[in-house]
């Protein structure tokens, strides 16, 4: 996103160039914009853009892309109440949204 | 099905927005039309949240179409999607509840983008024969998407965050709110009432409104203010963010009460409007569509201790100024 920047070098997003067929699943349903074709390959255009949505990942029919796994909505309540849960073992509640 | 919103549609959306029936909005899964569809109509997939329904009906007046609403809980798509209940498995289903092989001649659904992060769309037509594909991520360029041969643009692909988008997320993050709050400023009620005659339930309500109205400033900065001006505040951490419009209510709480309840007491309530507002922005990023889990918790990792010590240090004040 142009007008919205957030924490370079924050995002977890891999691709694995080798294994990619270059069907484009990640560059249309990313809504950040961060794929392009490249000589019949993805590659990653923009890695701090990215906000860990994983639709890419998803829908890349030979897992050759890996996002942070964690999912959620990512308001501080939930993540607090992760580290909470970490601590005290419980399963996390989430936020309600 | 009328394509127009009637009041009560938007009475409701209201509703469901601010929190009080956001659980219980839901719509019946199935089959829907707009116009009157035939069998070589599009068909839209989407979520069972009166929001996206409603947005997605009105794009289409004009269009006859059908549209399969899958079962998401009542919540949005992106939310649903990231939960799981928008899923590959949820869409097949409801496509063969609704036998929808019988009646529509062509094999394909379009999907909403956003949903694309809880359905695989090459997986969809293993499991039921249609094929997936993903329309814009706004329902308003639909009808630009059906113009353009099932194609959008760059534009359309990409998710936005204009100040509406960002203001119809205040009154939900308030709503949140108000609970935690409200045990917040009953401690502070009763706190206020300790002084050197022991306790004064006098002081108790003076004091008491004092460090309300200063929650409220917080409030104001760290969950109204920021999200609105959230571009045009410098920095890139939503804490840091929160700290900028948090100093400005502390100072403006610092200036209304620090001659009633004295400088101390003052501090307190400067640095606990700096704290809330701070953790109220931080939180923020939960409702934007651009904050990577990965960040949020990198700056939570710097921003959490600071807002709690200075809560911490805010509520030492507030005790100890009535001694001074
Ligand atoms: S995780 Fe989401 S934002 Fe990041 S690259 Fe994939 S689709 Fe784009
Ligand atoms: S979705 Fe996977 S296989 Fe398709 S282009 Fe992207 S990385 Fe390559």
């Amino acid at each position: 996103m142009k007008d919205f920047r957030y924490i370079d070098g924050a995002a977890i997003l891999k691709l694995d160039r080798e294994s990619c067929t270059g069907c484009g699943m990640c560059v249309t349903v990313c809504p950040h914009r961060i794929f392009a074709l490249q000589d019949k390959k993805a590659e990653i255009r923009d890695p701090d853009g990215c906000m860990e949505c994983g639709a890419c990942a998803k829908n890349c029919p030979v897992q050759a892309i890996y996002v942070n796994p964690d999912d959620g909505c990512g308001c501080a309540a939930l993540i607090i109440g992760r580290w909470l849960s970490r601590i005290t073992g419980k399963t996390p509640t989430g936020c309600s949204c | 099905m009328a394509t127009s919103l009637s009041r009560r549609d938007r009475l409701g959306t209201i509703g469901a927005r601010s929190g009080f029936l956001r659980n219980n909005y839901k719509l019946i899964p199935g089959l829907y039309c707009v116009g009157s569809p035939g069998s070589e109509s599009p068909v839209f997939v989407t979520a069972n949240y009166k929001l996206s329904f409603d947005a997605l009906r009105q794009e289409l007046s004009g269009i006859e179409a059908w549209i399969l609403v899958v079962d998401t809980r009542g919540i949005n798509i992106w939310c649903a999607a990231g939960k799981g209940t928008f899923s590959t498995a949820e869409v097949a289903y409801q496509v063969k509840n609704a036998q929808l092989d019988k009646i529509v001649t062509h094999r394909e659904v379009i999907l909403p983008q956003l949903g694309a992060v809880g359905v695989a769309a090459l997986d969809l037509k293993k499991s039921c024969g249609f094929r997936g594909i993903f329309g814009p991520v706004l329902a308003r360029d639909i009808p630009k998407f059906l113009q353009n041969g099932k194609i959008a643009d760059e534009a359309m692909r990409t998710v936005t965050f204009r100040l509406s988008e960002r203001a119809v997320l205040v009154p939900v993050e308030i709503c949140l709110l108000w609970k935690p709050l409200l045990i917040a400023v009953m401690t502070i009620f009763v706190l206020s009432g300790l002084g050197p005659e022991i306790y004064s339930f006098e002081d108790a309500w003076q004091r008491g409104l004092a460090a309300a109205s200063t929650s409220v400033l917080a409030v104001i900065a760290g969950a109204i203010v920021t999200p609105l001006l959230l571009p045009w505040i410098p920095g890139r951490q939503f804490w840091l963010k929160g700290i900028q419009t948090g100093l400005i209510a502390g100072l403006v709480a610092y200036a209304l009460f620090s001659s009633e309840v004295g400088r101390l007491a003052g501090f307190g309530l400067f640095l606990w409007a700096i704290s809330t507002a701070s953790y109220l922005a931080m939180n923020f990023t939960g409702s934007t569509p651009f904050t990577s889990l990965s960040g949020v918790g990198h700056e939570m990792r710097r921003g959490l201790p600071l807002q709690v010590g200075a809560a911490g240090l805010a509520l030492l004040c507030w005790v100890a100024g009535p001694f001074f």
